[in-house]
């Protein structure tokens, strides 16, 4: 088994939903989580706040940054995550299109390094 | 078959002899090597070192009686050593499973055999990797082309492609895109895919007029692993590609005359190869009685009223134009409503076609300008007809193709 990052994107831009839409969207994502935890492929998941609400640290060099907003300036951002464990892409790519009709959003999927103890 | 007496060969007569076999092998060898190993490289590796101990055996030994098993077990057997010596990790579960699925000879006709070559038709051509990566894998990996043959058929540099193939086996790894047939509802969804990696390379080579003999060589080489795969799938589609494919190659011969591109109502139909046209009209009649049209099928059956004139003034153009009407409503796209005016164009007449032609928004499209110049031709707008030829001009780089559109626009009347 392997585990697999499905990175929900929220693009600028796009159309925005109706109040009734973004409803319909928290069921059918709920639904879709609770067929995730019932199927065993579920190991977490969670919404994030806006792009604003973010903070980078860079403790890298000799002094710490702190600086206000995301690191990436891209259009595209993180909404929200699933990490899932699936026997193969193919597996994982099948959670990712229910997700992605589930959340209305298109799913990244990448898949994690595997443990050491297993490589 | 019996052992090759390698005296009765010339050494340049048996190279190619074993280029041929290993060539016609490799994919099969592979397949199996992959299966039992789970992993592509240190198949391919153990396969290169099988190819290089026959390269050195059989000019003496003579070609084996079954020289794809042979492959096959030296491969595997350099692939345990390569295990044992390197004291991998996980040598012991790789070996284990090395012994205990120690499959027998290949032979061509059987199941677990054409099921490892699916299997690994299916993983080169997965949607999770690029439509050029899924291109380049299916011809190393399958059709056993060198990196460097690869590289100079798409006219890129060696490192390029060697990279190309590099990171597309780095993400079947880490990403884990099996290495098995997919399931039910996944095989017929992806062998569209499949196709479509096998017209483009098809099209790689027959679409070039020019530059290294390789390129028309990847026609070929699209048209046997189409072939592969028609033994391996039965859907109709897969017919229908393999159909079009040797339609398409039936009028090659004809295609070019002293570097210039020859239209089809003037080609030479004895030049054309009947014996593609035969095989070619077989297939299409048998997916025509499957009942299931796709648009490979389509494209064939067009290809086959073609090929079914004698000269180019016996066309059955109403046929062409129901065909067309068919492949639009499958494939609603301005190319084949392009394709589509063309044949309107003979049978309404150029106005008719042209007025369809207008209403398309193709003009990166170097066939819409040329279809466009063609038509204002035949309605004697000369002036608008040479300026449709410079636009197509500006937009190709094909050398046959230009001198054929400078020989046509010089011929407008001044």
């Amino acid at each position: 088994m392997t585990q697999y990052l499905l990175s929900v994107i929220h693009a600028e831009g796009l159309p925005h939903l109706s109040e009734d839409e973004v409803q319909e969207s928290f069921t059918s994502v709920d639904a879709f989580n609770h067929e995730l935890l019932a199927s065993g492929r579920w190991v977490f998941a969670g919404g994030l706040q806006p792009p604003s609400s973010a903070t980078v640290v860079d403790a890298a060099g000799a002094d710490v940054l702190i600086t206000d907003g995301p690191f990436s300036e891209a259009k595209e951002q993180l909404g929200g995550f699933w990490i899932v464990e699936a026997a193969d892409l193919d597996e994982a790519l099948d959670i990712a299109k229910a997700g992605s009709a589930a959340c209305r959003n298109p799913v990244e999927v990448r898949p994690f390094q595997a443990e050491p103890d297993q490589a | 078959m019996p052992d090759v007496d390698p005296a009765a060969l010339d050494p340049a007569h048996l190279d190619r002899a074993i280029s041929e076999i290993v060539r016609a092998e490799h994919g099969r060898v592979v397949a199996t090597l992959i299966r039992r190993l789970g992993d592509i490289d240190l198949a391919e590796d153990a396969v290169s070192e099988a190819l290089v101990t026959a390269l050195e055996k059989w000019p003496t030994t003579g070609i084996p009686p079954n020289p794809g098993a042979w492959l096959t077990t030296t491969a595997g057997n350099k692939a345990i050593d390569r295990i044992r010596r390197e004291g991998k990790r996980n040598a012991k579960h790789t070996e284990a499973l090395m012994l205990i699925d120690d499959s027998p000879a290949p032979d061509p006709d059987e199941g677990p055999v054409a099921d490892d070559r699916l299997r690994l038709v299916y993983t080169c051509c997965h949607p999770a990797l690029a439509l050029e990566n899924r291109v380049a894998l299916t011809l190393r990996l399958l059709g056993g082309l060198t990196v460097a043959e690869i590289a100079r058929a798409f006219l890129v540099p060696e490192t390029t492609m060697a990279q190309r193939i590099t990171r597309s086996k780095a993400k079947i790894k880490a990403a884990h895109i099996p290495y098995r047939i997919p399931r039910e509802q996944d095989l017929v969804a992806r062998l569209g895919g499949v196709l479509a990696v096998l017209y483009l390379i098809f099209n790689e080579g027959y679409l070039a007029t020019e530059g290294p003999g390789l390129r028309a060589d990847l026609s070929t080489e699209a048209i046997r692993l189409t072939r592969q795969v028609a033994t391996l799938v039965a859907d109709p589609e897969v017919d229908g590609l393999l159909a079009l494919m040797l339609l398409t190659e039936a009028r090659h011969a004809a295609r070019i005359r002293d570097g210039v591109l020859v239209t089809l109502d003037l080609q030479d139909r004895g030049l054309w190869d009947a014996g593609l046209i035969v095989e070619g009209h077989q297939l299409v009649r048998r997916c025509l009685a499957a009942n299931r049209p796709g648009p490979f099928q389509l494209q064939a059956a067009i290809n086959a009223v073609h090929t079914d004139a004698l000269d180019a003034s016996m066309t059955d153009w109403s046929q062409i134009v129901q065909l067309y009407d068919q492949l639009l409503a499958l494939q609603p796209s301005p190319v084949v409503a392009l394709n589509r005016a063309v044949a309107v164009a003979e049978l309404d007449g150029p106005d008719v076609a042209l007025a369809i032609v207008e209403r398309l928004e193709l003009d990166k499209y170097h066939p819409w300008h040329v279809t466009r110049a063609e038509l204002l031709r035949r309605l004697d707008r000369d002036a608008e007809a040479r300026s449709a030829y410079d636009a197509a001009l500006a937009l190709i780089d094909n050398e046959a193709e230009q001198a054929h559109l400078r020989r046509r626009r010089a011929s407008l009347p001044a």
